[in-house]
């Protein structure tokens, strides 16, 4: 670990006036405490900003949800207006990380976690990402556990949040806060990017700009969804494939459908070929295994994570399933 | 003699040390020097300990071109960083003991040669953990790298001599077998995960060097490799360690970062603690070696094994030929299969040396013969169990003598009773619950019991309590508590006025902690000396006309509660304290010993292991749904102990079957998931049922105490079981190991 300063910010304005002079916010600290330790992040001031005001979960005025980026993952999943509404994000938060972890991490900082590629973890391997021009030692290396969708020449490493999934199936929107005092939003969709050539630059967030929260739209009701996660072993395992589904059925027939998968994009990956063919069909099994056709198309498989392509799909069909219905 | 009464040995009584280690008063070697005294011992508060953070090689192979120290020493707090370019030549003397195998093991910062990727080229020492770690990643090595070979499956690797074995002619035998079959397994190498990280604490006091380290050997070990590594006189160097946080075989080495922690500390004239990262036992300390192990085997129609051949790779250094010792017995003594031929090579790579670890060799075997014969039963269509009672030997087919105690046919009765084996349909993918394909499958585990000359002393104080001391380690098994229970019977004392106290060079010589022989060796040699002392005390008692057995026979007196009687008549009798007191004696101390006879039989535990297995049919997934594990292991002195001992090894074999597998990038021989969170092992979600029997018995020909050893056992069969149960369930028959979802889609 490299030496820095740490300062605990009183409230936003002291947060934003740190940032602006090059701090890097710190809430739970489980990614970039983590990173540090391996020398990856050499932060040379972290901004504690654990004492500002932005952990309510409140009900917005069109009846979406607003999650404060310093809400715990713990209490998010376990919120009843989460749980109840949008149970793919209590199920995604749960299934993440440890209790531990979940009762340290913030939404936020869940949000900005950065890959668990290992070459990125090894400051001795190459990686673009960590180091742009110094080469991707995953593309011809052990790449079972990477992204097979939105990856470039430059980097193969996936997004491992599991509720960035479910924000980026139910098209949420992050807040941010600017140096200057300045909200805007950033639709989910927009805020993560791929790597392309510019691996390094992982999120739309400008340099001291606070995540202040992450909206939830309102969906039509009711609204089932879940969420369902495929790995090695049975808990406390990043994903292989993920996938989180929302749907809208009313008289029999799907309204409204949102899909996405975890564990195989650089970025979580939308689905929108799959729910149009979902939209206006009614359920059926052998609707569930059209729709979950298109989940891998466009999809690159590396050496060693071609099963993934696979996996994807039949990912995404059983949590159709699972949320849809046997019907 | 007569027998004393066992009140603690068969007891399940709770570990002695279960208090220490759950407030946190256990003394790892990384606590110190935290250290604090405890009813077991421990050590002063070092003082002035600094810290030392190795530097590990980034390349595979090649020379060390430059080394630049200049911004790591630059930092406050750092007092040395020391690279080849500075050390002190080190003696390294020859060692033929201590574990270490034939070759020339790795010189620490001696010369510019790098051997394996992580390999330690330099160290910081500094006054804060912080310091030295920051300096370490501030040290810049040039390297000229050369091309490594770190791939087993490479074609072409070169080998070293093969070890052989042939009875009968297999060739022959298979060319005219009703029914041959031809496989190859590939377990993958495996790393132990201890809890603890490897760490060492050492200290100079002039010419002598104290180290608290995490080792299984104190003595034959880690003591004797040290003053061989430094040149000095073995009665130069101490060795401490109380606690040992899980080893499973990667503390049977002394590794190069002790050395380096000895050598930071003469250098600097301080205490050094030095801890490995996580990352760093992936290639500071031993693994698992990936094995290739190709199998035919000849049958005739009824299932009886005519022949088989074993045609065995597994991975070892450049610098040392690790050859696994247990990798050939199984093959020889489990089937009566009259024409056997067996090659053992092992393949030098760009690699650290691998060493054992839990059930050393015989677990890779029994994997792959234990997977072989599962795909004979299913190729003849006989249920597995008949087919392994038609191949059971009376009597070791590799030399013809006879078994001790072999009593495999009650583990597969006991196994298939209490399992439910027979409600198994045998035709494979014909269970389903759900989404979830089930199957059940069993195995069969064996390994050798071990014993080594060992030594205690005993020693029973006026106030009645007794201390026992033996230099061994408890690692895990329960080795404070086990010895405790055969103490506290034989001296005829409450366990709770007994204390067992362990891990220091200065205590009487105890072999290595591993290979199941402790509760063997170090046990027989507790009881040795308890019989002894009770024997020494009775005979004063016996002798001395002021006592109430004066005159009586001493081969009548046994001792309970600490109170010497005739066992005809219990009125008659004192305790020891009173004998001591007026005899005004302080203490009584012997020195018990243990060495192993020769024997005419073979001596072997066993087990036979089930599993039942789910698999998701659409998404691959495979779930351990229960397991079993029946045991012919000889006599069970502590019964929960035992139990963790047995399920330990069914977790450890989950993850072998299902989830552990060190990953090697060829290109350079990074090991890229050496973390916790990318090589896994199971958590408690995927341990859901486990039940272990033991076979009542013991077996007087392995030891005075009858114990055939448990801890390697109970892993050997785990993960052939788990194979079986995952083709049984699916049809598809997976040769490599872990089985993952990959092969299953």
């Amino acid at each position: 670990m490299h030496p820095f300063s740490y300062t605990k910010a009183a409230d936003t304005r002291e947060a934003l006036n740190a940032g602006r002079s090059g701090g890097r916010y710190i809430a739970g600290g489980t990614t970039l405490v983590d990173l540090m330790r391996e020398t990856v992040e050499r932060p040379g001031t972290l901004v504690d900003i654990s004492a500002l005001p932005l952990r309510q979960i409140t009900v917005t005025e069109r009846g979406g949800l607003r999650i404060g980026a310093l809400v715990r993952m713990g209490e998010a999943a376990a919120h009843p207006k989460v749980r109840t509404t949008y149970s793919v994000i209590s199920q995604a938060l749960e299934l993440s990380a440890s209790a531990q972890l979940r009762n340290m991490a913030t939404i936020g900082g869940n949000i900005m976690q950065r890959t668990r590629c290992t070459y990125f973890r090894d400051v001795t391997a190459a990686c673009n990402k960590r180091e742009p021009g110094s080469g991707c030692a995953a593309l011809e290396g052990f790449n079972r556990s990477h992204a097979i969708l939105g990856t470039s020449d430059q980097c193969v490493a996936t997004h491992p949040s599991d509720v960035a999934v479910a924000f980026a199936a139910l098209e949420a929107t992050v807040h941010l806060l600017g140096p200057d005092g300045k909200e805007r939003s950033v639709a989910f969709a927009d805020f993560l990017l791929q790597p392309g050539s510019t691996p390094n630059r992982e999120q739309a967030i400008r340099t001291g700009e606070l995540i202040t929260a992450v909206e939830v739209p309102a969906l039509p009701r009711p609204l089932r969804s879940g969420y369902l996660k495929v790995r090695d072993r049975q808990s406390y395992e990043f994903a292989l494939t993920s996938a989180a589904v929302a749907l809208h059925i009313r008289g029999g027939v799907i309204r409204e459908a949102k899909v996405a998968a975890g564990g195989v994009g650089t970025v979580p990956w939308k689905l929108p070929k799959v729910e149009q063919h979902l939209i206006g069909e009614r359920p059926s099994a052998s609707l569930w295994t059209a729709a979950a056709e298109q989940a891998s198309d466009g999809a690159h498989p590396l050496q060693h994570n071609g099963f993934k392509v696979e996996l994807l799909k039949r990912t995404v069909e059983r949590q159709l399933r699972i949320v849809g219905g046997d019907a | 003699m007569s027998p004393q009464p066992q009140a603690a040995v068969g007891a399940p009584l709770s570990r002695v040390d279960g208090r220490l280690k759950v407030t946190g008063q256990a003394d790892y070697a990384a606590d110190r020097p935290q250290a604090r005294t405890t009813s077991l011992g421990g050590t002063p508060i070092i003082q002035g300990v600094v810290h030392a953070v190795v530097v590990d090689s980034s390349i595979a192979v090649g020379r060390i071109t430059a080394i630049d120290t200049t911004a790591a020493e630059a930092q406050p707090g750092v007092l040395r960083v020391i690279t080849h370019l500075n050390a002190p030549t080190l003696p390294y003397r020859d060692n033929a003991g201590s574990n270490n195998p034939p070759g020339r093991r790795l010189r620490v910062f001696q010369d510019d040669r790098v051997l394996f990727h992580g390999q330690p080229v330099a160290v910081a020492v500094a006054t804060t953990l912080e310091a030295a770690q920051h300096a370490a990643s501030l040290v810049q090595v040039t390297y000229d790298a050369q091309d490594s070979s770190t791939d087993i499956s490479a074609p072409d690797n070169p080998t070293n001599t093969p070890q052989t074995y042939t009875r009968g002619d297999a060739q022959t035998a298979l060319a005219s077998a009703a029914v041959r079959l031809e496989m190859t397994y590939r377990p993958a190498r495996n790393h132990h995960n201890p809890m603890e990280p490897h760490a060492t604490t050492a200290r100079w006091d002039g010419d002598q060097l104290t180290v608290w380290d995490k080792t299984q050997w104190v003595i034959g070990g880690t003591q004797t490799e040290l003053a061989a590594v430094f040149g000095i006189p073995v009665a130069s160097v101490r060795v401490i360690a109380p606690f040992v946080g899980g080893g499973f075989g990667s503390g049977l080495r002394t590794w190069p970062h002790v050395t380096v922690a000895a050598l930071a500390a003469r250098e600097t004239g301080r205490p050094v603690k030095l801890v490995l990262t996580r990352r760093q036992q992936y290639f500071g300390a031993g693994y698992r070696p990936a094995y290739e192990y190709a199998v035919r085997l000849g049958s005739d129609g009824n299932g009886r094994v005519t022949a088989m051949t074993h045609d065995i790779r597994s991975e070892t250094s450049t610098y040392e030929n690790f050859a696994e010792r247990g990798i050939l017995p199984l093959g020889q003594t489990l089937y009566n299969t009259p024409n056997v031929s067996q090659t053992y090579r092992t393949v030098p790579l760009d690699v650290n040396t691998p060493v054992a670890m839990r059930g050393p060799g015989f677990a890779t075997a029994a994997y792959a013969i234990e997977s072989a014969m599962d795909e004979l039963a299913h190729e003849l269509g006989i249920d597995p169990i008949e087919l392994r009672l038609r191949n059971e030997p009376e009597a070791d087919p590799s030399n013809g003598q006879a078994f001790s105690t072999r009593r495999l046919r009650d583990c597969y009765t006991t196994g298939a009773r209490e399992f439910g084996w027979s409600a198994r349909n045998p035709t494979p993918r014909s269970t389903r619950d759900g989404d979830w394909l089930i199957g059940t499958g069993m195995a069969t585990g064996m390994y050798h019991t071990l014993r080594a000359a060992a030594q205690a002393s005993v020693r029973l104080d006026a106030d009645g309590t007794a201390l026992v001391q033996s230099a061994t380690i408890d690692m895990g098994p329960g080795t404070y508590t086990s010895m405790t229970q055969v103490a506290a019977d034989g001296l005829g004392l409450p366990m709770r006025r007994v204390t067992f106290r362990l891990g220091d060079s200065v205590m009487p010589n105890a072999p290595l902690h591993g290979g199941s022989l402790t509760m063997a060796s170090v046990g027989s040699a507790v009881q040795n000396g308890a019989d002894q002392l009770r024997q020494q005390a009775i005979q004063l008692a016996v002798g001395d006309e002021q006592s109430p057995l004066y005159g009586a026979d001493a081969n009548s007196v046994v001792v309970q509660s600490g109170r010497m009687y005739v066992s005809g008549d219990p009125s008659r009798g004192e305790t020891y304290e009173r004998l001591l007191a007026r005899n005004s004696r302080d203490s009584l101390e012997v020195l018990g010993s243990y060495s192993p006879a020769q024997s005419r039989f073979t001596i072997d535990a066993y087990a036979a292991v089930f599993a039942e297995v789910a698999v998701d049919a659409r998404l691959g997934l495979v779930r351990v749904r229960r397991m079993l594990g029946v045991y012919d292991a000889g006599r069970i002195i502590s019964p929960k102990l035992a139990d963790s001992q047995a399920l330990g090894g069914m977790v450890g074999g989950i993850g072998q079957a299902l989830l552990e597998h060190t990953v090697t990038d060829h290109r350079d021989g990074r090991i890229v998931n050496a973390n916790l969170a990318d090589y896994l092992v199971p958590v408690n979600a995927d341990v859901p049922d486990l039940r272990a029997i033991y076979l009542d018995g013991e077996d007087r020909e392995a030891d005075p105490i009858g114990v055939k050893g448990l801890g390697e056992v109970v892993l050997v069969g785990v993960a052939p079981a788990i194979a079986n149960a995952v083709f049984h369930a699916t049809g598809r028959r997976v040769r490599d190991l872990p089985i993952t979802a990959d092969a299953l889609l």
